[in-house]
């Protein structure tokens, strides 16, 4: 494994994703999702409005270290509580 | 009552996909993000630095030339060929050995290699050997793709519209066939234009293989690489230096793993982004009708 010179912030970034993904089956297999229709224009299904906000989040991180010197940390809580209200109300 | 039987069995089935997508995607993916936080010397001698990479490409304006080109480029493309492609699915003959010859003809352009086109073009557009460049020159154009960004714009446009309008041609054509003659029939009735016939019978019957077209053309053109590479270089200077080339400049050219990392990072959000919303808009009008 060393030839994909794996770092501890990836390592753990790709454990989350894996841990997201292997939750939200399980969930979805013990209460089946119905689509629906939240704030965002168009119906959507729990798989759907996660792929929403990670993609979202990407674009939150890149625009935040584009254009601010803030801590990344700061961009990672904000784009948490997105997920949260998209998960929800999305 | 028979119950119904329900198991996971054949998600087995789908093991060799998820594998040959684990080694062919998957597992290169993940190397590129370890990449883009790392500046890389050697497989042994690299350092940590964080979101740098992705600063510096999100602010270099040479990245956003080669962005805004690409979607001037794709663009462009797809205001031309979809609307030919439309025009030569109507005049291709619908009957007897004519369909068949024109949908041969039609379809050669698709069946010669990538690389093959921009040499094909680059010979072509030469003022001394080429036709095209000769016509130029003898209608009193001074013509030179390797030397004017015009020209060279103009050459690599064409040279995709040659290439890739016979696609939206045949899958129009395709839609075109499926419409059955009733439809026809009742315009004849109603006496309808030819007009009409085109804007309320044939077009909407299209939308669905015109939208796979886009889609197609759309994400193809975005990460076109091979025939600019071939014809222009991305020249002359960089005005025809698009994405894919930029990012292989940087990679290859350069060795610059970790900021070339970065950048088919964004370059792979700005697609998947796209490609989404492709998705969604087709499944939305799918869901509507």
């Amino acid at each position: 494994m060393a030839w994909m010179s794996w770092t501890l912030p990836t390592a753990l970034f790709f454990i989350g994703i894996a841990v997201i993904l292997v939750g939200m089956t399980t969930w979805q297999l013990i209460s089946p999702c119905v689509e629906r229709r939240g704030f965002l224009p168009l119906a959507t299904t729990r798989g759907d409005r996660l792929f929403i906000g990670l993609l979202s989040s990407a674009f939150i991180h890149l625009v935040f270290v584009a254009l601010t010197d803030v801590n990344i940390a700061v961009a990672t809580v904000l784009c948490a509580f997105w997920m949260i209200i998209l998960m929800r109300w999305g | 009552m028979q119950t119904k039987v329900e198991n996971n069995k054949a998600w087995f089935l789908v093991m060799p996909v998820f594998l040959i997508v684990a080694f062919s995607a998957i597992i290169p993916l993940m190397t590129v993000v370890n990449y883009s936080v790392q500046d890389i010397f050697d497989p042994y001698t690299r350092y940590f630095v964080g979101t740098e990479w992705f600063k510096q490409v999100m602010l270099d304006s040479r990245l956003h030339e080669a962005l805004l080109r690409q979607f001037i480029y794709s663009f462009t493309i797809l205001i031309i060929e979809v609307p030919l492609g439309i025009c030569v699915a109507l005049m291709m003959p619908t009957k007897g050995r004519g369909a068949s010859l024109a949908l041969i003809l039609v379809a050669i352009p698709l069946l010669i290699p990538w690389n093959v086109v921009g040499t094909i073009w680059q010979i072509f557009g030469r003022a001394d050997i080429g036709l095209f460049g000769a016509f130029m020159s003898g209608i009193g154009v001074d013509y030179n793709y390797a030397s004017n960004p015009t020209d060279a714009w103009l050459t690599v446009v064409l040279m995709d519209v040659w290439h890739w309008t016979p696609l939206v041609a045949l899958l129009c054509y395709s839609g075109l066939r499926a419409i059955p003659e009733v439809y026809y029939q009742a315009a004849r009735i109603d006496q309808a234009s030819r007009w009409a016939v085109f804007r309320y019978i044939q077009l909407p019957k299209l939308t669905n293989v015109l939208i796979i077209g886009v889609l197609l053309r759309f994400m193809d053109s975005f990460m076109i690489y091979t025939e600019p590479f071939v014809l222009t270089g991305g020249g002359p200077g960089s005005s025809t230096t698009f994405l894919s080339q930029a990012l292989v400049q940087q990679a290859i050219g350069q060795f610059d793993l970790g900021p070339a990392a970065a950048f088919s990072l964004v370059y792979f959000l700005i697609i998947l982004l796209v490609c989404w919303v492709f998705y969604t808009t087709i499944m939305n009008m799918q869901k509507d009708k």
